[in-house]
């Protein structure tokens, strides 16, 4: 089903998201599929457990046997029977610069993926459609990295030091001056690693008392982040703005829970692009809804900081909002950078609290000087600062190569979850079997995908995962696309009910046909 | 020509069936065992539809139809 336009005021521009079911023929397969991996995990179980074949991994030790049993849990068995039969296609060794090609190490396994050897050859050219680089930024080009270079001889690589001690560098005051300048906020904080900057910062900024309004699907940093703090947790449905309505009148009705006080801060966590369904945040109605009920909106714009907006500037510009409606601003350097590390934005008064209260800042060591120019350079590239209009290049080439490469699959029948601007596109795959079979095939075709199954998503929900980039080529994108088709033919992935139009290439211009 | 594409249709059948059924990621042996289940079954219920279903199929028919026509039949 489509998602129109709810509250016609607030959106600038059109807001169509696809989150499409499959028949239901799909789903009784994907479990009979599961059923018969779940009765052959019991039987090699039970020959493992009777001596009859080897045991791999997660044996106790002979003086453990009459303790609480320690693998034999459901997420354990998951493992040991379903994953590692099809362990080949995830952890694969890269060779080369994650750029829109890279070079694979080839890895055979000899015992059904209990161990993998490395045959020693190299597969070059394989195109990738896994790496978040979604600008383009990881290249090797040496006239792009020449500042790098420089204060790669200057600096070193090491800093030795967290950012309250000795380890604040020149570097790091200029670049977070730039990332102020570049997202229009009045202060921002860098941080070394982009995982660590929601999981140490979110118990800074709420305790005990507090409450936080996370959405369903949220990161596994925010999520820790949020447990870490000590503070009250309640999760309102993926997107669905009711539901986070209604737990905010009832947070302010109700109040904490045995002595009826108010909360001391409502805080609601929510991301830009969520990774996993490629949906984008409804945020102008969350800003509406904090402005209502007087709460705090904390943004992780991750996947988003780069890949949508005119100019690169994230989802607060895809909307046309302001960024002073968003109280914390987080974003990280990995995705679009090209880079590691991550940065908190907002208010001057904020930031400062956070330079002295988080833990990141007192304990973690701080960026290095490389990956901060490297940062730099980009960002000055996105906002041509440099002199030229390459970064703004990018940011269009991202936006037709996501449109296009979009358009594409639901013109050939695939089911892609997400927002029609967002360059991660999800394609379900739902049946286990599929999986394993999907990713080896398109190596095959030297080509790099990333399938997701089980505990990161839903159980019927299996999907592949492609993140287009900008600088990916018309030519690479057709042979993906005309991989994908071959593939879903043999393979039976088309199950959209929806628009199968013909090919629009072969449509023969020239005739004119009255249509009724 | 023809021999090939019919060759390549039955290998794509199976090979739904492999990817449906979730035997694609088994173990050759295991596989074995799976497919020896699978016709095994597959066999005993066309054993038995074959056998009883037409025998059932005439009884019901009959019964029906000595409920709402036996009477004009029986008074010849």
């Amino acid at each position: 089903q489509k998602n129109g336009v709810s509250n016609g005021s607030l959106y600038k521009k059109t807001f169509i998201e696809h989150f499409e079911q499959a028949p239901m023929y799909v789903a009784v397969l994907t479990f009979l599929g599961f059923g018969v991996g779940t009765i052959f995990g019991y039987l090699r179980d039970f020959m493992r457990a009777w001596g009859l074949e080897k045991r791999n991994i997660a044996t106790e030790r002979e003086q453990q046997k009459d303790f609480v049993p320690l693998y034999q849990d459901f997420e354990n068995f998951y493992t040991r029977n379903l994953y590692m039969r099809i362990r080949d296609n995830w952890n694969r060794p890269i060779c080369s610069v994650p750029g829109p090609q890279f070079d694979l190490m080839e890895r055979v396994t000899d015992d059904y993926n209990w161990t993998f050897r490395f045959t020693g050859r190299i597969i070059k050219n394989v195109i990738n459609m896994g790496s978040y680089n979604y600008l383009g930024f990881a290249e090797t080009d040496i006239n792009a990295l020449k500042t790098v270079t420089i204060e790669l001889q200057k600096y070193g690589t090491g800093v030795c030091s967290t950012r309250q001690e000795m380890g604040t560098l020149d570097k790091h005051i200029e670049l977070e001056k730039l990332v102020a300048k570049f997202l229009g906020v009045e202060d921002a904080m860098v941080f070394g690693m982009g995982f660590a900057t929601n999981s140490m910062n979110i118990p800074a900024l709420v305790g005990k008392g507090c409450l936080i309004l996370s959405d369903e699907l949220n990161h596994t940093s925010l999520v820790l982040g949020a447990r870490l703090s000590g503070a009250t947790i309640r999760i309102f449905k993926h997107n669905n703005m009711q539901s986070l309505e209604k737990l905010l009148r009832d947070a302010i009705i109700y109040g904490q829970p045995r002595s009826r006080r108010a909360w001391r801060k409502i805080i609601i966590l929510v991301e830009g692009i969520y990774s996993m369904e490629g949906s984008i945040v409804r945020l102008p109605e969350i800003v509406s809804l904090k402005k209502k009920y007087k709460a705090y909106l904390y943004l992780d714009e991750a996947h988003s900081i780069g890949a949508v907006g005119a100019t690169g500037r994230g989802v607060v510009e895809y909307f046309g909002m302001s960024p002073d409606d968003v109280d914390v601003l987080m974003g990280t350097f990995t995705k679009s950078f090209g880079a590691a590390g991550g940065y908190i934005a907002g208010k001057k008064d904020l930031v400062d609290f956070l330079r002295t209260h988080s833990h990141s800042a007192v304990y973690a060591t701080s960026m290095c000087p490389p990956v901060a120019e490297q940062i730099i350079r980009a960002m000055k590239c996105l906002m041509g600062l440099d002199g030229t209009t390459q970064g703004l290049q990018r940011v269009r080439q991202l936006g037709k190569n996501t449109r296009y490469f979009r358009r594409r699959l639901h013109e050939m029948g695939f089911i892609i979850y997400g927002n029609d601007d967002s360059p991660v596109v999800p394609l379900l795959l739902y049946m286990p079997g599929k999986i394993g079979a999907f990713a080896r095939r398109m190596l095959e075709k030297n080509i790099g995908v990333v399938v997701v199954g089980f505990p990161a998503t839903p159980i019927t929900e299996s999907r592949a995962r492609f993140c287009v980039s900008a600088a990916h080529t018309r030519e690479m994108l057709d042979t993906v696309l005309n991989a994908l088709d071959e593939l879903g033919d043999f393979l039976h992935l088309k199950y959209s009910r929806y628009s199968k139009s013909s090919h629009p290439e072969l449509y023969e211009e020239t005739r004119f046909e009255l249509e009724d | 020509m023809d021999i090939k594409r019919v060759k390549d249709y039955i290998y794509w059948l199976y090979f739904q069936y492999l990817l449906i059924t979730c035997s694609y990621v088994l173990e050759p042996w295991e596989q074995s065992m799976f497919h020896t289940i699978t016709v095994t079954v597959f066999a005993m219920v066309v054993y038995t539809a074959y056998v009883f279903v037409p025998i059932h199929v005439r009884l019901a028919f009959e019964f029906f139809s000595q409920m709402f026509g036996g009477q004009p039949d029986s008074a010849v």
